[in-house]
């Protein structure tokens, strides 16, 4: 039981570092490929492509992080491997 | 002792209000300085309130932070607050160059400089996602530690020490040199003194309470340095579009941006092959560059050991990974108003001093003209100071014409003078002379108008505006002047002056504390004297923190050319060295001590090789890999032709023809084009590959082994060092 606790909880924190590295990868680059077609898309009077990377992937990094903590201590209360208070 | 541990404990308990005394006292400070200036009180003055407030702040935290305990030293006991380790981070992360520089990158380069914001912001999500939770969990005191525990002993420890000391070295004296660089500016300081100054005011914070005075200091640093860079944009801002957040409004000015710069191609006032429009990606970098550079500072961020041992102070795993939300958040704050500050300045420059008449540039030209940080077809009224001096010289020693300044000089020995006037172009030249020898009292602000009005007729502008080529202005003017653009009173410039020194002091501290630690922890402790008891570690300790700062401080003081070059290596450094074996560590239980040993030197020795080689040895760099390099058919024909007229120069011109050669070879010594700064980009994949392939050769890791990963791997339980020893070995 404490085996399979431990294999499952590493494998929940396995994926949820894979979910949190794709969207990673997919502001810090993918997005970034296409900034001339998207500075075609004028909000603002900010061409998209120009405000995703000074702005938008910013703000998707930080809410990334709040969401990522917030869901690995979901992980490790749910297989009984967080710290006790 | 009962009385200090409840005094300390009432500190952690009332941290808000503290910090919250703190920044009200800080305001009303502000407005101290404001009222006083009202009042006639001399700028200087003023400049020197903010700085030595400010730093009397520090010290007085760094002094009562003073502590006799190991892990209190090593490791703020580990008792730092997930918020306020993040904003500890973020003035240990954000440098002088993040302060003072960034802005200014992004108004040179526009879109290519978001590399930079995008790059030191988006690695903290692999800090939190791969790396900080286990490094807490694991319980060291350096990063090296870790390492140590994990692949068997002290040559992968040693290795680790090593690339610490090479990324983290040239770092720290870039920031000094920032303060010597900020205080001589502000105050009118002497580089040198401002340096050891500087010095001074890193020391105190540091060397009495180690990480527990430099965390509480650097919460501190934070507040400082976060009012400064926002105050004076969120007052242009409002200023300007009557909303105060830059952040939003900056839109608005990118689209004035683009249509102004449209409109000064079509008048002849830039030149449309030399201007880059703001918002149009890839005209610096091409895009394998632009992401390349983006990789490496971000797997660069999660690898340098100053910013991971900031998280081995929280008091959990979950206060970990909470902080670096935390961190980024109070980065976030600076990295994304920076693209205004850059979108602001610009705007005033294109539609204020470009097209300008010669004779009627706005005042702040020159206030940094005289700094030679604005320069005008070359001119600064610092160079035509010192071509006044030479001047004077040249007519006292006999000189007849401008064409005889230049031998006088040389024969009377005046070696700084004829450097100086050598320096000016000759149709400024003969500027100078004439009006010197009219009127031996003048001044550099009275030939400052003529001698760009000659230059400009030169260069054959025969409007008598200002153009677009003609300007060229230092990266650090544009959030320096931001206050002064916009009729700022002085005080604003003086809390600007205050944030950049805290941006500096707080980075320098963090770093002279990550390489002193690695040399009293893992050489001294940990190679030299295992049995050393606490009260000598802590002066060994203490000791060799104070020989790297003056060390450092020297190194400064010399003013090396390439600092700021080097810093940016950092980031591939730390990268290529450390982070295979960091991650592989926590994330694969079959990486091995032979696989790390090898990757490390392969990742790093190939990152070091790219940079010194392209570097300082760019002509050999490229003959012997001129197949792999990116270079241009045309770039190739100039290369021949300048290394055939390296052979063939006379023995007086070879150091003149040699130098053009490299400078050229440089621009074509890479592999696949790219630039060294991302060299990571050839020594990540080199040390991931070389680890994993020697590890899978190699007798795989120990039962004891599998089960310590197995045991970073979960928060629960306790750490597996304590007080810097594993708790038990691991065979």
């Amino acid at each position: 039981m404490a085996k399979s606790n431990s294999e499952g909880h590493w494998a929940a924190t396995s994926r949820l570092m894979y979910i949190a590295l794709g969207i990673w990868a997919f502001f810090a680059f993918f997005i970034h490929f296409f900034v001339n077609s998207l500075n075609a898309i004028v909000i603002f009077g900010f061409p998209l492509g120009f405000w995703f990377a000074a702005q938008g992937s910013l703000i998707v990094f930080v809410a990334l992080l709040f969401w990522f903590a917030k869901k690995q201590d979901d992980i490790d209360s749910e297989f009984g491997m967080a710290e006790e208070d | 002792m009962a009385n200090q541990v409840t005094g300390e404990q009432g500190f952690l308990a009332n941290l808000g209000k503290v910090y919250g005394i703190y920044t009200g006292g800080f305001l009303a400070f502000i407005i101290l300085v404001a009222i006083l200036e009202q009042l006639g009180v001399p700028n200087r003055v003023l400049g020197y309130m903010f700085v030595g407030f400010t730093i009397l702040v520090y010290a007085i935290i760094g002094v009562l932070s003073r502590t006799a305990q190991v892990s209190e030293y090593y490791v703020a006991g580990r008792k730092v607050p997930a918020f306020y380790n993040g904003m500890a981070t973020g003035a240990d992360w954000m440098s002088a160059a993040s302060f003072v520089g960034m802005a200014g990158s992004l108004y040179a380069l526009g879109y290519d400089g978001l590399a930079f914001v995008l790059g030191w912001t988006g690695g903290f999500v692999l800090v939190s996602v791969l790396l900080a939770p286990f490094l807490r969990k694991f319980g060291a005191y350096t990063v090296p530690d870790f390492l140590a525990a994990r692949y068997g002993g002290n040559l992968a420890r040693f290795l680790g020490v090593i690339v610490l000391i090479c990324c983290s070295f040239t770092y720290v004296v870039a920031q000094i040199y920032g303060t010597g660089i900020i205080a001589s500016r502000f105050l009118g300081l002497d580089f040198t003194i401002a340096v050891y100054a500087g010095l001074v005011g890193i020391l105190v914070c540091s060397m009495l309470g180690g990480m527990r005075a430099v965390t509480w200091t650097q919460v501190a640093q934070y507040i400082v340095l976060i009012v400064a860079y926002l105050t004076p944009v969120v007052i242009l801002s409002t200023q300007k579009y009557g909303i105060p957040v830059p952040e939003l409004m900056y839109g608005q000015a990118l689209q004035d941006i683009t249509a102004r710069e449209q409109e000064m191609i079509a008048n002849g006032l830039a030149q449309a092959a030399t201007l880059k429009p703001h918002v149009t990606a890839f005209l610096t970098y091409d895009r394998l560059n632009y992401f390349a550079l983006i990789l490496c500072l971000m797997v660069g961020t999660a690898s340098l050991p100053h910013i991971l041992m900031r998280y081995f102070t929280t008091p959990s795993v979950r206060d970990a990974r909470k902080s670096v939300a935390w961190s980024l958040f109070f980065i976030f704050l600076l990295y994304f108003t920076a693209p205004s500050y850059a979108a602001f300045a610009k705007l005033e420059v294109y539609t204020n001093v470009i097209g300008q008449s010669l004779d009627a540039l706005p005042a702040w030209i020159s206030t940094y003209s005289n700094l030679d940080l604005v320069k005008i077809y070359g001119i600064t009224l610092k160079g035509l100071g010192g071509g006044i001096g030479a001047v004077k010289a040249a007519l006292a020693a006999g000189a007849l014409d401008a064409a005889g300044v230049a031998t006088s000089l040389q024969a009377a020995g005046q070696d700084a003078l004829l450097a100086s006037w050598s320096a000016l172009s000759e149709p400024v030249k003969a500027v100078v002379f004439e009006a010197v020898k009219a009127n031996p009292a003048i001044v550099a602000s009275d030939i400052f108008t003529p001698s760009i009005q000659a230059a400009a007729q030169a260069a054959g502008n025969t409007t008598g505006l200002l153009t677009h080529g003609a300007l060229a202005i230092d990266n650090d003017v544009i959030v320096l002047s931001t206050p002064e653009i916009a009729g700022m009173p002085y005080v604003i410039a003086g809390l600007v002056a205050a944030g950049g020194l805290a941006a500096a002091l707080s980075t320098a501290d963090g770093l002279l504390l990550a390489i002193a630690n690695a040399l009293s922890h893992d050489i001294y402790y940990k190679m030299v004297d295992t049995k050393a008891p606490t009260s000598r570690r802590l002066v060994v300790a203490r000791i060799l923190l104070v020989l790297v700062a003056i060390a450092a401080a020297y190194v400064a003081s010399t003013r090396p050319s390439d600092i700021l070059a080097m810093v940016s290596w950092a980031f591939s450094l730390a990268a290529a060295g450390l982070f295979p074996a960091l991650v592989l560590g926590v994330w694969w239980k079959r990486a091995n001590k032979w696989g790390a040993v090898t990757g490390m030197i392969a990742g790093f020795g190939i990152c070091l090789y790219y940079l010194v080689g392209t570097r300082y040895y760019a002509v050999g760099f490229y003959e012997m890999w001129s197949g792999l390099s990116g270079a241009s058919d045309a770039a190739v024909t100039k290369f021949n032709d300048l290394k055939a007229a390296f052979e063939g120069a006379a023995p007086e011109v070879k150091a003149s023809a040699l130098k053009a050669l490299d400078t050229h070879a440089q621009t074509i010594a890479n592999w696949f084009g790219v630039r060294n700064i991302s060299s990571a980009l050839f020594g990540l994949p080199v040390g991931f590959a070389v680890m994993i392939v020697v590890s899978l050769l190699t007798k795989a890791p120990s039962k004891a082994m599998q089960d310590f990963i197995d045991e970073i791997r979960r928060p629960k339980g306790k750490e597996l060092m304590e007080g810097g020893n594993l708790v038990t070995e691991i065979h």
